[in-house]
């Protein structure tokens, strides 16, 4: 075990004066899910975005440990992963064009037969050489989850991780968050009924 | 999956790499820059040519050209990866150091580019003779490397703003003006058909302004780039 863990402490947020979150505290322990619901516009995106590291908390702070030790920020970078619609990947170039780019960035070296083989998994065998930009939106979502599971993330955070999905995209999801939660931390933000039963921890918003 | 820690350099040079491919496939910045550029020198030569100019409206001239077309084309670089919601993608993966210099080599790439086409079109269309073509390269790619550096790290603080042209425009103008004045003077200089040594001090100056240009965006860009 690694002991990874994720401590929300008095976590406040504010746009133009409009409080969005107030007071969050929560504490994720390694092989828990914590899901985040409310209805739209209570703040489940802009607690990811602050959880990742995309926006600054107004007050309180989110820390990340490992080992025991707290992550700084560079060191999170390479534990972190968020699948989100807010998070586009490069539709210019190829889908492994993709996956080369940014395993290389985050110091993952893939040799191409590993990456083309994995994509099968992923339900996206044959189409590593084709633009993302021609790709669905169900296969662009596919793909995310392969670029955020590159690096074997320790802390996996998913904003509405169903979107966009076919049957067997979801059951693609449902293996990856079970697997993820064995090695550490999922938090997914949802309002789908059904993903409330893979957290051990539920933090409803906009009460 | 081998996990091994790369430099940043290999870093920026992947973000470069990527740049490059996408920017071949889309022509993003390179035609809005060529663009520009070409159509500005071929209007202003047909305007003054008969004129018979003298090296300081020359120089002038030249550097207008650049520093616009530079304007017009160097910003799309962050603009782009914010417009393409790929800008929280590339923070999730990247230090910001690593994105910097990435984005500095690109717009350096783009900038030459541009000047490979324009420099030996503003010598066809400008009569310019017996310049100093040592002093005037050598004035051209310290002014270069100092606009690319500064157009860099303005393109990250803009990119995330609503009237992104007009506030791009604003913040260049006052840490542009010292290279820009500096950049005249030199290519005048060369232009004149000085000998190297005259020009030494606006080298000088260039020189220092990418020294410090490039240490301050290091130092800033975390800053600028984290929110």
């Amino acid at each position: 075990m690694s002991n990874a863990q994720i401590k929300i402490s008095g976590l406040s947020k504010s746009f133009d004066g409009r409080r969005v979150l107030s007071n969050i505290s929560q504490q994720i322990n390694e092989g828990e899910c914590l899901v985040i619901t409310g209805p739209n516009g209570s703040g489940k995106t802009t607690l990811l975005r602050i959880m990742a590291g995309l926006l600054r908390p107004g007050e309180g702070s989110v820390q990340y440990f490992l080992e025991d030790s707290i992550l700084e920020r560079e060191k999170l970078k390479g534990n972190l992963s968020l699948v989100s619609a807010d998070l586009a990947l490069y539709d210019e170039l190829t889908a492994l064009e993709n996956l080369h780019f940014l395993s290389r960035i985050q110091d993952c070296h893939f040799s191409e037969e590993e990456l083309v083989q994995r994509l099968s998994e992923f339900g996206l065998t044959e189409r590593g050489n084709d633009l993302v930009g021609s790709f669905s939106s169900g296969m662009k979502q596919r793909l995310k989850y392969f670029c955020a599971l590159l690096k074997e993330p320790k802390f996996l955070l998913l904003d509405e991780p169903t979107a966009n999905l076919d049957e067997e995209g979801v059951r693609l999801v449902d293996e990856i968050i079970r697997s993820q939660k064995r090695d550490g931390i999922v938090v997914l933000a949802t309002n789908e009924s059904s993903e409330l039963d893979y957290g051990e921890k539920v933090l409803q918003l906009g009460l | 999956m081998e996990k091994k820690s790369s430099s940043l350099v290999y870093k920026g040079w992947c973000i470069f790499s990527k740049d490059l491919k996408s920017e071949l496939r889309n022509r993003y910045a390179l035609n809005a820059l060529l663009m520009f550029a070409v159509t500005t020198l071929v209007a202003v030569s047909f305007a003054v040519g008969q004129f018979g100019l003298g090296e300081n409206l020359l120089a002038a001239l030249f550097w207008i050209v650049i520093f616009f077309s530079a304007l017009s084309g160097l910003a799309q670089t962050f603009i782009k990866e914010e417009e393409t919601k790929t800008a929280s993608t590339l923070k999730l993966v990247a230090s910001a150091s690593s994105i910097y210099l990435g984005k500095l080599t690109f717009n350096i790439a783009l900038l030459l580019a541009l000047e490979v086409v324009i420099v030996p079109l503003f010598f066809l269309l400008s009569n310019v003779g017996g310049a100093n073509l040592l002093l005037f390269f050598a004035v051209l790619i310290l002014a270069s490397l100092g606009l690319a550096a500064a157009t860099t790290l303005i393109a990250a603080m803009v990119s995330k703003a609503a009237v992104k042209g007009a506030l791009f425009a604003a913040l260049s103008f006052p840490i542009l003006l010292p290279l820009l004045v500096t950049a005249i003077q030199g290519t005048e200089l060369s232009f004149k058909g000085e000998a190297f040594m005259s020009g030494f001090s606006e080298l000088k100056v260039l020189l220092s302004y990418l020294v410090v240009m490039l240490v301050a965006s290091l130092m800033l860009f975390d800053f600028v780039w984290s929110e």
